[in-house]
C-alpha cells in the first residue's frame, strides 16, 4: 500500500538525532533498517510525522570485543552480526537466532537495535536479549543511560525507550568458558515469524559423573509467549542438576517452560497449543544447547 | 544465395545480401530444451508491464472499499476528498448508477440460475469486504490515496452470510433478494442406488476445499485512455481478446473502437481471467474525464478483491465391494459463489463434476452441485478450476478405501484403474479419455521412490514408536485440459467456444512472425510457438518472432487459461505453416516449371520428386514478395491464418508419490521426497514442462500445508497480507523429483497434452495422503487442509474420525 506523507531528517551526528527527535516530539520516529517500521507506513498503521533517519550514522555501528562483554552498534545488520568473528566467538547465541530472520534481503537491512526497539514478541533477538541479559546503551539530550534487558520490554512493542531517546547499542555479557548455545524456533515457512521460539544457554558440569554430563546452569528466554519476550526461570531451576545421560530429567523441568506466560492467539496457533510448543521445544533446545557444549 | 532469382531491385539485393535466411533442416527444436527467448527481457524487466505505462497527463485512481461484509449505503459524500492538494475528481456508485452496467457472467450453468446484478461500483449496498465504493482521482497515486480517508460514507449494516450450509436454511439472511441457492446442477450415470445397495464396502468422507487467494508475483495494473473516438485499454489480464468484447457489451463502447492490450503479463493463475470492476471503471473514468487513467493495485487490496479461488465442501461417498473393485460414487457439492457470479465462477466446480471419477472404472456415478452465495469476494477459476478439487477428493477417498480393506494404497488403484489397452475408453461421466498408461507412470513412480524401502521404514518407525513418522501419500491423477471443443462448451451453456486462432507470415527475408491468439503471461509461448514453425518450416529457431496480446494485432483469440494454449493455439500454429507451406508449394512450382503435385518440401526446400534441383523456402518467400513471377490466379503471398477447434479435451495424467516426515509431537510436517512422473504426451520443450510441472507442485503442496483466506465472523478478511496468508518460498519446498513417460495424444496432430495445472492438481492429494497415512497408528484419518501444525498436533491428540 501507501504510506501517508511524512518529513524525513537525516540528522549527521547521533547528538543532532536525540536534538531533532527531541524537538519533534511524539510524532517522530527513528529509521534505521526499516524493516518493521515501513510495512508498518505502508499498512498505514503508523502516521509518524518524521522520519529521523539514523541508519548512516558511522557511530551507530560496528562490533567491537569489549573485556567482559561485546558491544553491538544498533545499526548493525543482521547480516554483519551472522558473519562476525566476535559474535562468533564470544556470543554465538546472538549469531545463531539472528541467522533465521526472516531472509538474506531482510537481514542485510535489517539491524540487530532496530529489531530490539520494536519490540515485537515474535521476533527472535528479544528473547535471545533477556536470556544473556543484554544491556541497552541508549542516548537522549541528557546523556547516556544503560538498561537492563529485563527493564526494557514493557509491553506488547513497547520499551523503556522514551521520548528523544535513540537506542545507541547493545552491550552482550560473556558468559565465559563451558556453555553451548541454540535456538529452537518453530515455524510454518522460512519467512514466517516464530509460533514459538526457545534460547537456550547451557552450562555442563565439568566432569562427566557416573550418570554422565549434568547441566550446571541454563539461561532461557522464549519468543511469542507473551507480550514480552519471557525468561523461563522456572525451567532454569527446574533444570538445575540434570544429568543428560538416561532419564527425563531435562523433559520433566522442560515441563515448566509455560509457567507464566500468557501467549497470544493469531491465525497460527491457539495458546494451549503455544504452550505445548513450549515445553517441548524448550526440551529440545536444552539437549541441542548441550549438545554443542 | 541464387543469382536464378530474378525479381526485381530490391528483391535482388536481399537476395545477394546476408539478409535472405537459409533453411535449418537438419535441426529438431520440437523436444529441445530450448532456453526461453522471452526470459532475458522478462527478469531484467526491461519490458513495458502496465504499470510501467506513462502518459502525458496520466491521472491514478484509487478506490475506496467496503470495510463492511454486508450493508446498505444509506450516505455518500465524496465532496471533502475535492479539497485534498492534486485531487481532479471523485466519484461514488451513485455518479455511474446510469453508465456502469453489470459485469459478466458467460457461464449459466442451469436455465433457472439466479445471476444478480452486479454494478462494478456499490450504489445501494454493498456484499463483500473490499467492494469498490468510491474512487478518487489525482495528479499522483500518493495523493489519491490520502483523499480516500475524506470520503464519507454510511453504512448501515445488514448480516453477514458466511457459512454455506446455514446459508441454505430457512430463514438464513439473505446476500441477494432472490435467495442464497444460486443454481443446483446435477449429473447422473449408472444405478446409482443399485451400487450402494448392500455394498460390502461404503467409504464416506466431507472433505474442506479451502478458500484460496490466487497470488500472481505482478499485481493487476489497468491503464485506459481515449482519443475521444476510440480507446485502448492497458491491463494485466490473460484474456485480452475475451476482454475486449465484454467490455464493448458492459460500457458500449463499440468493439472495433476498443483495443485491449496485454502487454508482458507476470502471472495468473486464473485470477486474471475475469472481467474485472476495476477494468470497467477505468475506461468509464477515460470516457469522462478525457484524460489517460492508471490504477495499480497494492499487494492487501489484491488479497482482498482478486477472485478467490476454490471454496468447496465436498461431502463425497463410494460404494465397493470387498475386493475394493468401485461400484458407485456419489458426490454432494456445496461451491461458494461469493457475494456475485463473475466470469466463470458457476462452471468452476462443474468442470470437477467430470473428473470425481479420475482413472477408475464403476457402475455408477451421481453428482451434485449446489452454488451458493455468501458475502465474501466472488470465486472464480484458480489453476485447476474445479479439477484439483475432484482429483483431491477421489484420490484422499481411495486411499481411505485401501485402509478400509488394509490394502496397499497402489494395489487398490491397479484393480479400479482404466488398463492401457482399453483406451480410448468412455468414462461414467462421459468424458472419451483418448490416451494413457496409468501402469508405466506408475511402475517408474514406484521404482524413483523407493517405495518398498520407504514402507519398511515406516513401519519401523510406527513399531518403534517414533515421535518422528513417516507417511507415504499416493496421487494416480488424471485431468480434462486443452479448453475445449466448442460444441461441448456449448452443451454445458458456456458463453463462447474453444478454438484458438493462429496467423504465420513470412517476411521478404525469409523470417517468421507468427501472430497467436493465446496471450502468455510467464508460460513461453514465443520459444514453444518458435519451436514448432522452426521445425514445420526448416526455419532456424531465431528466425521466429511471436506477437500476442494486443487486439490491434491479433485480432482473434480465446487467450491462455485451462492449460489449453499448446494443445489448442499450437495446433493451430502448426495448421497455419502447413497452409504456409501449401502456397509455397505452388510457387515454387512455377520457379521451377514443374507441377505442384511433383514438389515434395524436405531438408527446407522444394524440389520436384526424384531431383535436386530446388527452391528453399526463403526463397519462394521473396519470389512471392517480389510478385514479378507468381503463376496466374496465386496471390503475392504465403501469410496463412488457421483457426483450430479440439474434437476432445486433452488428458495429461500422472502417478505422484511423496514421503512426509510428521512430527508427534509438535504436529509439524516436512517433505521428504515428492516423486511426480507425468505423461502429457508429446513434449515441445522438456524445459518449460519442467518449470510448469515445479510451480504447480509448488502451488498444490501449498494449498495441503500453507495457504487458507482466513474471514472472522463479521466477514472481515484476515489474510490481506503475506504475513497472515502463507506462501511458500523455495526453501520450504523439497527438491522435487520428476520424469515423464509419453504416451502421445491421439486428438491433435502434435500428440500434446496441456501441462499448465497438473502438477497443481495432482499434489495436494498426495501430500495429504501422506500425512494421513503417517498419523494412521493415532486413530487420525483425516486433517483439514492447510495441514497446519496446529491441526496435524490436535488431530494427534484426539484422532478424527
Amino acid at each position: 500500500m501507501i504510506p501517508a506523507s511524512f518529513d524525513y531528517v537525516r540528522p549527521a551526528s547521533l547528538g543532532e538525532a536525540v536534538q531533532v527527535l527531541t524537538d519533534a516530539g511524539e510524532d517522530a520516529k527513528v529509521l534505521s533498517g526499516g524493516q518493521s517500521l515501513l510495512p508498518l507506513l505502508r499498512l498505514r498503521l503508523a502516521y509518524p510525522s518524521v522520519l529521523v533517519d539514523v541508519g548512516r550514522l558511522e557511530e551507530l555501528r560496528g562490533i567491537r570485543d569489549e573485556d567482559h562483554h561485546v558491544y553491538i552498534g544498533a545499526t548493525t545488520t543482521h547480516d554483519e552480526v551472522v558473519r562476525s568473528p566476535v559474535v562468533n566467538a564470544e556470543c554465538p547465541l546472538v549469531a545463531l537466532a539472528t541467522a533465521t530472520v526472516a531472509d538474506p534481503a531482510v537481514r542485510h537491512r535489517g539491524t540487530l537495535g532496530g529489531s530490539l526497539a520494536h519490540a515485537d514478541p515474535a521476533g527472535d533477538l528479544p528473547a535471545v536479549a533477556v536470556a544473556l541479559d543484554m544491556e541497552f546503551v541508549i542516548h537522549s539530550t541528557s546523556g547516556e543511560r544503560v538498561v537492563a534487558a529485563r527493564d526494557f520490554f514493557l509491553d506488547y512493542l513497547e520499551t523503556a525507550l522514551e521520548l528523544g531517546d535513540v537506542l545507541a547499542g547493545i552491550r552482550v555479557p560473556k558468559l565465559g568458558e563451558g556453555w553451548g548455545f541454540h535456538y529452537e524456533k518453530f515455524h510454518r515457512t522460512a519467512q514466517a515469524w516464530a509460533i514459538v521460539g526457545v534460547a537456550a544457554a547451557v552450562r555442563l558440569s565439568g566432569q562427566a559423573s557416573g550418570e554422565g554430563r549434568r547441566i550446571e546452569e541454563a539461561r532461557i528466554g522464549l519468543t511469542n509467549m507473551g507480550p514480552t519476550p519471557v525468561r523461563a526461570t522456572q525451567v532454569e531451576s527446574a533444570v538445575r542438576g540434570a544429568g543428560l545421560n538416561g532419564g527425563d530429567a531435562v523433559r520433566e523441568a522442560a515441563q515448566n517452560a509455560a509457567e507464566d506466560t500468557s501467549p497470544p492467539t493469531d491465525l497460527h496457533a491457539a495458546p494451549d497449543y503455544r504452550r505445548h510448543l513450549a515445553r517441548v521445544l524448550t526440551h529440545r533446545a536444552l539437549l541441542s544447547a548441550a549438545a554443542a557444549v | 544465395m541464387t543469382e536464378e532469382i530474378d525479381a526485381g531491385f530490391v528483391a535482388r539485393q536481399i537476395a545477394e545480401s546476408d539478409m535472405l535466411s537459409e533453411p535449418a533442416p537438419d535441426r529438431h527444436e520440437v523436444g529441445a530444451a530450448r532456453r526461453r527467448k522471452e526470459d532475458a527481457r522478462l527478469i531484467t524487466g526491461r519490458t513495458q508491464w502496465t504499470d510501467n505505462i506513462q502518459l502525458p497527463g496520466m491521472l491514478y485512481v484509487a478506490f475506496l472499499r467496503s470495510p463492511m461484509a454486508h450493508a446498505r449505503i444509506t450516505r455518500v459524500d465524496t465532496s471533502a476528498a475535492l479539497h485534498h492538494p492534486g485531487i481532479v475528481a471523485a466519484f461514488s456508485g451513485r455518479d455511474f448508477a446510469g453508465e456502469q452496467g453489470s459485469l459478466p457472467c458467460v457461464w449459466p450453468v442451469t436455465e433457472d440460475i439466479v445471476m444478480p446484478d452486479h454494478p462494478p461500483m456499490a450504489v445501494d449496498e454493498v456484499r463483500y469486504v473490499g467492494e469498490a465504493v468510491a474512487c478518487v482521482i489525482a495528479t499522483d497515486r500518493y495523493k489519491a490515496s490520502d483523499a480516500l480517508e475524506a470520503i464519507e460514507i454510511d453504512y448501515e449494516p445488514l448480516p453477514a452470510v458466511l457459512d454455506m450450509t446455514e446459508a441454505l436454511k430457512e430463514g438464513s439472511p439473505k446476500v441477494h433478494e432472490a435467495g442464497n441457492r444460486s443454481f443446483v446442477w446435477k449429473f447422473a450415470q449408472g444405478d446409482i442406488d443399485a451400487a450402494f445397495r448392500d455394498a460390502p464396502v461404503v467409504v464416506e468422507r466431507t472433505f474442506v476445499q479451502q478458500r484460496l487467494i490466487p497470488t500472481a508475483m505482478e499485481p493487476r495494473a489497468v491503464v485506459a485512455q481515449t482519443d475521444g473516438d476510440s480507446f485502448t485499454l492497458h491491463s494485466s489480464t490473460q484474456v485480452p481478446h475475451i476482454l475486449r468484447i465484454m467490455l464493448a457489451q458492459v460500457t458500449g463502447i463499440p468493439e472495433h473502437k476498443l483495443r485491449v492490450v496485454a502487454p508482458d503479463v507476470g502471472g495468473g493463475f486464473g485470477s486474471k481471467l475475469q472481467v474485472t470492476a476495476e477494468e470497467v471503471l477505468l475506461l468509464l473514468l477515460a470516457r469522462r474525464l478525457g484524460k489517460p487513467v492508471k490504477w495499480t493495485e497494492s499487494r492487501s487490496e489484491g488479497n482482498l478483491t482478486v477472485h478467490h479461488g476454490r471454496d468447496q465442501l465436498q461431502r463425497i461417498s463410494l460404494a465397493a465391494d470387498a475386493e475394493g473393485h468401485i461400484r458407485g460414487l456419489r458426490v454432494d457439492l456445496l461451491a461458494d459463489m461469493g457475494a456475485y457470479l463473475m466470469l466463470v465462477t458457476p462452471g468452476i466446480p462443474i468442470l470437477g463434476a467430470f473428473m470425481y471419477n479420475g482413472i477408475y472404472k464403476m457402475d455408477a456415478y451421481d453428482f451434485t452441485c449446489t452454488g451458493v452465495f455468501t458475502t465474501k469476494m466472488p470465486t472464480d477459476a484458480y489453476r485447476g478450476a474445479g479439477r484439483p478439487e475432484a482429483t483431491f477428493a477421489i484420490e484422499r477417498l481411495m486411499d481411505e478405501l485401501a485402509a478400509e480393506l488394509s490394502l496397499d494404497p497402489i494395489e487398490v488403484r491397479r484393480r479400479n484403474w482404466i488398463a492401457h489397452e482399453e483406451f480410448p475408453y468412455t468414462t461414467i461421466a462421459g468424458m472419451t479419455y483418448d490416451s494413457g498408461n496409468y501402469e508405466a507412470a506408475t511402475d517408474k513412480a514406484l521404482a524413483l521412490f523407493g517405495y518398498d524401502k520407504l514402507r519398511a521404514e515406516q513401519a519401523d518407525r510406527r513399531d518403534r514408536g517414533d515421535p518422528v513418522q513417516l507417511g507415504i501419500g499416493v496421487s494416480t491423477f488424471t485431468e480434462m485440459c486443452g479448453l475445449a471443443p466448442s460444441r461441448v462448451l456449448g452443451s454445458l451453456s458456456y458463453g463462447a467456444g474453444g478454438w484458438e486462432h493462429a496467423s504465420v507470415r513470412m517476411l521478404p527475408t525469409g523470417k517468421v512472425e507468427v501472430i497467436t491468439g493465446t496471450s502468455p503471461h510467464g508460460q513461453g509461448h514465443e520459444t514453444a510457438w518458435s519451436q514448432i514453425v522452426a521445425d514445420a518450416l526448416s526455419v532456424p529457431f531465431d528466425d521466429v518472432s511471436v506477437l500476442h496480446g494486443d487486439t490491434a494485432i491479433s485480432h482473434k483469440g480465446m487467450d491462455t487459461y485451462g492449460s489449453r494454449s499448446l494443445v489448442v493455439g499450437g495446433v493451430a500454429v502448426l495448421q497455419a505453416c502447413d497452409k504456409v507451406k501449401e502456397k509455397a508449394r505452388h510457387i515454387a512450382a512455377h520457379m521451377l516449371e514443374a507441377s505442384a503435385d511433383d514438389i515434395e518440401f524436405a531438408g527446407g526446400s522444394f524440389k520436384v520428386r526424384g531431383t535436386e534441383s530446388g527452391r528453399t523456402i526463403q526463397e519462394v518467400a521473396l519470389a512471392a514478395f517480389a510478385a514479378h513471377d507468381l503463376p496466374q490466379g496465386v496471390e503475392p503471398s504465403l501469410d496463412s491464418d488457421a483457426t483450430f477447434d479440439p474434437d476432445n479435451f486433452s488428458f495429461p495424467h500422472g502417478t505422484h508419490l511423496c514421503a512426509v516426515e510428521v512430527d508427534t509431537e509438535t504436529g509439524g510436517t516436512k517433505i521428504r521426497l515428492y516423486v511426480a512422473v507425468d505423461d502429457v504426451g508429446k513434449v515441445v520443450n522438456p524445459m518449460i514442462v519442467e518449470g510448469q510441472v515445479h510451480g504447480g507442485l509448488a502451488q498444490g503442496i501449498a494449498q495441503a500445508l500453507f495457504e487458507e483466506a482466513v474471514y472472522d465472523a463479521e466477514g472481515n478478511l484476515l489474510t490481506t497480507t503475506m504475513a497472515d496468508y502463507l506462501l511458500p518460498s523455495a526453501s520450504d519446498l523439497p527438491d522435487f523429483v520428476t520424469d515423464r513417460t509419453e504416451t502421445p495424444a491421439t486428438s491433435n496432430p502434435l500428440g500434446v497434452k496441456g501441462v499448465g495445472e497438473a502438477g497443481t492438481i495432482a499434489s495436494t492429494p498426495a501430500v495429504v495422503n501422506a500425512i494421513v497415512d503417517a498419523l494412521r497408528p493415532y486413530g487420525v484419518n483425516d486433517v483439514t487442509m492447510p495441514c497446519s501444525p496446529e491441526r496435524v498436533w490436535r488431530a494427534v491428540q484426539g484422532g478424527t474420525s
